[in-house]
């Protein structure tokens, strides 16, 4: 008798929807993870959600979309397990968000930072996780580069 | 889930880091270190551990962090309850 793994469950956390680069990027892991048949949350604040559902209207790219501080309340209460999660930073508060989020999930946790201020707010993660670091704004393709080399729906 | 707007808070410092919200609450003789997601008036604290937070008489003063502005230290008076609370963590 084969025994049945459990469903991997991936927590996509959006910052701050300031710096064009991040939208496209959640999309294009959400994408990735959705192909690779894995059940894919992202947590963000009402205008990141705003962004990305306006952009995949029909849920091509994504699966499940919850409020950012519901998401940190439901993980703290045990009300939901994930087992690998993606926070998306390019400020001091992301880097709280990210914490937080290694802390209560217990699970490996990847911090992609991007923005102008990318190499400063890499030096402020002192808890354990991967970083994917670039100082991106406008232009996605060296982070999604890296995610490609990554390639976190494969492991 | 829980919401800032509904206490009767202050805002002592607006758009800070995290570290500058704990070397501030550093000062308070009465400080207690809580864990991120710790909940406190229905809201989870978030932030790099150790949060610290702190006593001033009756009042309890915390970090509150939001993606896009930051960290404010928020005063909540008459906060008896959650600052019973806290003492039984030490």
């Amino acid at each position: 008798m084969s025994e049945e793994q459990p469903q991997r469950t991936a927590l996509l956390v959006m910052g701050c929807p300031k710096v064009p680069v991040q939208t496209s990027l959640v999309l294009y892991l959400a994408h990735r993870m959705k192909k690779a048949g894995i059940r894919t949350i992202i947590a963000g604040t009402p205008s990141a959600r705003q962004l990305i559902r306006v952009a995949d209207p029909d849920g091509h790219y994504t699966m499940e979309m919850k409020d950012l501080d519901a998401t940190i309340a439901s993980l703290s209460q045990g009300e939901l397990t994930v087992t690998d999660s993606y926070v998306f930073v390019h400020n001091d508060a992301g880097v709280s968000y990210a914490a937080t989020i290694q802390f209560l999930t217990e699970n490996p946790v990847t911090v992609i930072i991007f923005g102008e201020e990318a190499e400063q707010i890499s030096l402020e993660i002192t808890f354990s996780c991967k970083i994917i670091a670039e100082s991106a704004t406008h232009n996605p393709m060296s982070l999604k580069n890296k995610l490609e080399e990554a390639a976190p729906w494969d492991a | 889930m829980g919401c800032l707007e509904s206490l009767p808070y202050e805002v002592l410092m607006s758009k800070i880091s995290f570290k500058e919200a704990r070397d501030f609450l550093s000062k308070y003789p009465e400080k207690y270190d809580v864990q991120p997601g710790y909940r406190m008036f229905d809201l989870n604290i978030i932030g790099v551990p150790p949060i610290r937070v702190a006593v001033d008489g009756e009042s309890l003063i915390f970090p509150y962090t939001k993606p896009c502005h930051g960290t404010f230290l928020i005063r909540v008076q008459n906060a008896t309850d959650e600052i019973a609370r806290l003492r039984k963590l030490v």
